[in-house]
């Protein structure tokens, strides 16, 4: 996987992870066009296309687009399970998840996917392994801090 | 303040956020980002020491104000320290803060590291791991060079955690793509390869991914782990859903290690241990199988698994291409795809199918798809799905379905989306040429394919078709009554203005006999379109002109009359103005065997490969670099054992109709204005007029009015399409001959001189028997008869060369007035000079005479030089001329680079005259090594992991000659099936290219 980027139906990118080196401003034209791109599609069509040299897999949970650019010789429909399996994370996480826990926990969202992805590849697909993995690292940070944990979310 | 709003949410941020979601407008948002930036700023420059808590705040928001798309120039100290906190969170964010926004700034790069690797020996594994993911995020070279080796080690020590194994295998990945000359192969990699039989299913995963791209590059080192794959494979596959617990994602058996799994034995050829082959045929049969099972569950997940799995096992059939009961199962369960309700199948079922389509097992299976994909192209709603049906139809098409398959595309056109419409035109002209068998229908094609989509046929398309009517007679008369009747419509596309003037201004005699297309109905056909016309058709429409006054001399009135007019005589534009002047001027003066001759009918092209094909791979793009392979691959099939075999074979690489192309191209990129002058207009007007002989006016003439039509303008002068190239061509070429010598070749041009001339021997034949043995080594035998052994030792560096020539007698006598020398004929006495030391003129039996050759390459050149050697044996003298091994690629330096480096530098050198292609059989065993070898002994550098396919060879290298320096790629794919191979050369220069590829397509 070349990168994967979260945005929303308005067009507003909620995460974006690279796997290839890439300069700003090649980041922000990709993401530019990409959003443009499948944002312009509509709901019945596939879930891939040919874009560049590069394949891109995308799928829509609520108001959320996520979308993954993969090589050529990479399998799209296990990359749209692989996107499933990280709604699943987040969902388990924040207990059904919606746009703003992933706005307001937005570096949560990067440390569930780092557990899941790294280097662009799968690296636990045991939901159970990875959920342990962050549930010990909020574990950790819990010994060190004196309050309780609180949602930050429920204020909004 | 702070002490209050510690804990997970960190409170200050969460309220940021909330401010920046409220605010109206841009400006507003701007405005909140600059005050909280001050804010930041200077709590970070304040006295007071900030707790790690509100340090990990600011730096978070930093991080959030970079991630809404603004620039952060400041705060990367602050992250940098939080990364030495003992506190988790504020390590983790400051390992976020570095991952997202790294830079190459140099100081802090080293601290990062030595924060790296603290946390990497603090045996603490979700501390190593967040070492572990900050350097795959990162993965630049600066961590590489820091950590290749310690990676490595983590990921095989007996102690270390899986989860941190896992981490480490990954993180390795991704240093291995960035900078794989930095990560060595060592004995690790052994261990590796037996992570595939660990226990823990997520460590398997891992490593999975990491062994597949280390494969790519070393194949050699990991071909253990074919067996390990498949037996681990056949292990889930054969498991019970349930088996492996929270590795099964709805209730398929862990889908993405299958997939993973099936993706490593895509690096290596199927396995030769009959045993594992087998073991690995079962699992595909199986996995098969289960796509007819009734599914386990209604969930989308279940199937998109299910089928992910699938597509894998079936492009590793696909990529084995040895099992036909397997391919055609294959082929027959994408069918049932083809026609599923949901638009994902169907999407990948096309494109898979696209493959197998080059397999000549499945072909035919494919082929009986055809109503659904037609069907597919007209009724799916979504223009990517269209797309895979277009390429289908394409991979598909041969000789028995062109027609069908030609018919349903052109008449897709008409409706296509405007962003597939070029490529829809490209696919259409590449298939009605290559499955032509009347030319008749090859030109309505084309016609129709400017009638419906005039705007997206290129010029490629319309110059094709002009140079295939102008090679063939049968379908000339056809074309001229076709263009005619199409230009009839009011209004027409000026592409078919185009393609009519030029072939009525050729072959409209052929229709003139019929008095509804008489020479004047045709002129004024084609003249009611000028005026609409831009000014390059207008220049071909004059030159169509003045080839009627040729063709038609009742019509000539009328047209000088159109060629005197101000519209043209007085046009603004430079290039009409001078076409109508010195076209009237000609045709007023020369006699009519002059203008027969100028106006000649253009002579064929000659043959080369359709510049429209190019054009396709060119707009396919770098990932794209085996089309042709697959087209031989399905020529194989399509005519396997049929009648006509050989025709089709061959029109599928050197069709007759696959010729040039290029030549008429360079009118492209040099507009028809800019045509050579070499002599302008009032050299023709300074021309004697009549009483000069012929050939005398001839030339003149010729040059001026060579650029009859614009495709004829072509600033190359061997591309001229008058046959005045010749004429231009003797001028270049015979000074350098002359000239450009250097003192070298004046010392040995003595050499010639001093050559005993006493007997004129008649040179017997050159012998270069054992020549192309020397292509890619040094050392050897080169020449033996009964009297005399001639052995070679030579070393070369950059553009120079020695070359120790050993001459042994095998006899026991004296050879007498004994002399060698070397002879480069013609051309290469510009491009090589050798000058050979004087040696003896005695040589004693059974002694060893040895003579240095001094190689100087001045430039790219072909022939090789011819050593003469002459001696008195007994009374007689023996005359020997062998030719000397020295080639061009003696002159090469390999030049390793990475695989990036290596696609970029091969797009770059994408034109068609730059590469040059041989498909080959096999004269020796295909063994690896030995290929290697020879490879290497071509004088390239062999590289490792560029080419995906790990059985490809990829080598890279620069000629050195004293005038320039010519990049070299080279590309050898064998396929042992066949026992063919294909060889690729793509070097700046053409001729280079050639000759590289005609010398290396010898060895093997």
């Amino acid at each position: 996987m070349q990168f994967m980027l979260l945005f929303s139906r308005q067009g507003k990118l909620r995460l974006q992870k690279w796997y290839v080196p890439l300069s700003d401003k090649e980041k922000k034209k990709i993401t530019r066009e990409l959003v443009q791109t499948v944002l312009a599609r509509k709901p019945k069509m596939c879930s891939f296309l040919e874009w560049r040299d590069l394949k891109v897999v995308y799928k829509r949970y609520a108001s959320l687009y996520f979308c993954c650019a993969i090589e050529n010789q990479d399998n799209e429909l296990i990359t749209l399970e692989i996107i499933h399996r990280y709604v699943e994370l987040l969902d388990k996480y924040f207990g059904s998840v919606c746009e703003l826990d992933i706005i307001f926990n937005f570096e949560k969202a990067y440390f569930i996917l780092d557990e899941f992805l790294l280097g662009g590849e799968a690296q636990d697909t045991s939901k159970k392994n990875v959920l342990k993995a962050i549930e010990q690292a909020d574990l950790l940070q819990e010994c060190c801090m004196t309050d309780t944990v609180s949602q930050s979310f429920s204020m909004v | 303040m702070p002490a209050v709003s510690k804990g997970d949410g960190m409170r200050g941020l969460a309220v940021f956020i909330s401010d920046i979601r409220n605010c109206k407008s841009k400006e507003a948002e701007i405005k909140r980002i600059n005050k909280e930036l001050a804010n930041i700023r200077s709590k970070f420059k304040g006295d007071k020491a900030l707790d790690g808590y509100s340090k990990k705040k600011y730096v978070c928001k930093l991080l959030f104000i970079f991630l809404l798309g603004h620039d952060i120039d400041f705060g990367h100290m602050e992250a940098v320290n939080l990364l030495s906190s003992n506190k988790y969170t504020e390590k983790q964010i400051g390992y976020l803060f570095i991952s997202v926004l790294v830079n190459s700034n140099s100081d802090l790069i080293s601290l990062i590291n030595n924060a790296i690797k603290n946390d990497l020996s603090s045996r603490n594994p979700t501390f190593m791991n967040l070492a572990l993911h900050c350097i795959a995020n990162v993965g630049s070279r600066e961590m590489a060079e820091a950590f290749a080796a310690e990676v490595p080690r983590i990921l095989v020590a007996g102690d270390t955690m899986d989860s941190v194994k896992q981490s480490a295998a990954l993180c390795l990945l991704r240093l291995n793509r960035t900078s794989p000359d930095l990560v060595l192969m060592g004995e690790w990699t052994a261990r590796v390869v037996h992570l595939l039989n660990d226990q823990h299913l997520g460590v398997v995963t891992a490593a999975t991914s990491l062994i597949t791209t280390l494969a790519q590059k070393s194949p050699e080192d990991f071909k253990t782990s074919v067996s390990l794959a498949v037996a681990r494979l056949s292990r889930i596959v054969s498991s019970a859903s349930t088996d492996l617990q929270d590795y099964t994602y709805y209730f398929v058996a862990a889908p993405w290690l299958s997939v993973k799994l099936l993706r490593l034995l895509q690096c290596y050829p199927p396995p030769e241990d009959g045993a594992i082959r087998g073991r690995l045929t079962e699992c595909l049969e199986t996995i098969l199988n289960k796509a007819q099972e009734p599914p386990k569950s209604k969930k989308v997940q279940h199937s998109n698994a299910k089928n992910a799995v699938l597509f894998e096992a079936i492009s590793l059939i696909i990529h084995h291409d040895s099992e036909p009961t397997l391919l055609v199962r294959a082929c027959n369960q994408l069918g049932q795809f083809l026609q599923h309700r949901e638009t994902n199948l169907r999407y990948l079922a096309l494109e898979s199918m696209c493959t197998l389509a080059s397999s000549e097992f499945s072909h035919e299976a494919v082929k009986t798809h055809i109503e659904t994909v037609i069907n597919a192209l007209k009724s799916e709603r979504d223009v990517s799905v269209r797309q895979r049906a277009v390429d289908l139809l394409y991979a598909m098409c041969d000789r028995s379905n062109a027609k069908q398959i030609v018919a349903e595309m052109l008449s897709y056109l008409e409706t296509a989306d405007y962003s597939i419409r070029e490529e829809i035109v490209l696919k259409v002209a590449i298939l009605a040429e290559k499955y032509a068998v009347d030319y008749t229908w090859y030109v309505d094609t084309i016609l129709n394919l400017i009638r419906f989509a005039g705007d997206y046929v290129s010029d490629e398309v319309w110059y094709r078709v002009i140079q295939i009517v102008i090679n063939r007679d049968e379908v000339q008369g056809y074309a001229a009554k076709t263009v005619f009747e199409a230009l009839q419509a009011p209004a027409c596309h000026e592409n078919l203005v185009k393609v009519g003037g030029y072939i009525l201004g050729e072959f409209g005699n052929l229709i003139a006999g019929d008095s509804r297309s008489s020479p004047l109905i045709q002129f004024d056909l084609l003249h009611s379109k000028f005026h609409l016309c831009s000014v390059p058709t207008r220049a071909l429409l004059l030159s169509a002109y003045i080839k009627f006054i040729n063709l038609f001399p009742e019509v000539k009135g009328t047209i000088q009359e159109v060629l005197r007019s101000d519209s043209q005589l007085r046009n603004a534009d430079v290039e009409l103005q001078q076409r109508a002047v010195e076209y009237l001027r000609l045709s007023s003066i020369a006699s009519t065997d002059i203008l027969a001759t100028v106006l000649e009918e253009m002579p064929p092209f000659p043959e080369r490969e359709s510049s429209i094909l190019a054009k396709l791979k060119r707009k396919k793009g770098p990932g794209n670099l085996h089309p042709d392979l697959d087209e031989n691959r399905k020529e194989r099939s399509a005519n396997g054992g049929t009648a006509d075999h050989s025709s089709t074979t061959s029109n599928a690489k050197s069709s007759p109709l696959s010729f040039v192309g290029d030549l008429l191209a360079p009118a492209s990129t040099a507009p028809p204005t800019n045509r050579p002058r070499p002599v302008s207009s009032s050299y023709l007007l300074q021309a004697p007029l009549t009483p000069i002989p012929l050939q005398a006016s001839a030339v003149p003439v010729l040059l001026s009015a060579g650029p009859l039509f614009q495709v004829a303008a072509s600033p190359t002068p061997s591309t001229d399409l008058l046959g005045l190239g010749s004429t231009i061509t003797t001028q270049n070429s015979a000074p350098p001959a002359s000239k450009g010598t250097s003192l070298l070749v004046d010392v040995f041009s003595e050499n010639i001189a001093a050559f005993p001339v006493e007997t004129p021997v008649a040179v017997g034949p050159v012998a270069d028997e054992n020549f192309s043995r020397f292509v890619c080594k040094n050392n050897g035998v080169l020449y033996e008869n009964q009297l005399l052994q001639i052995g070679l030792k030579s070393e070369f560096r950059q553009n120079l060369g020695r070359m120790y020539v050993f001459f042994g007698n095998k006899t026991s006598t004296q050879f007498m007035n004994f002399a060698a020398s070397v002879v480069c004929q013609d051309t290469l006495q510009a491009q090589l000079n050798v000058h050979a030391k004087p040696a003896d003129p005695t040589v004693d039996g059974g002694a060893q005479l040895q003579q240095i050759l001094n190689i100087e390459c001045m430039s790219d050149f072909v022939d090789a030089p011819v050593l003469n050697i002459q001696f008195r044996y007994g009374g007689t003298l023996q005359n020997v001329a062998v030719k000397l091994p020295i080639t061009l690629n003696k002159f090469f330096q390999p030049t390793e680079m990475t695989s990036q480096d290596f696609f970029q530098r091969w797009k770059q050198l994408g034109a068609p005259q730059q590469e040059v292609q041989k498909i080959f059989k096999a004269k020796h065993s295909m063994d690896t090594e030995v290929t290697k070898a020879k490879i290497m002994g071509f004088g390239a550098a062999l590289l490792d992991g560029v080419d995906p396919n790990p059985s490809n060879f990829v080598g890279a290298g620069v000629i050195h000659t004293k005038t320039t320096q010519v990049g070299c790629l080279l590309r050898l794919e064998p396929n042992t099936q066949a026992q063919m191979y294909r060889l690729t050369l793509r070097t700046s220069r053409d001729t280079v290219s050639q000759r590289l590829c005609d010398l290396l397509s010898e060895q093997f």
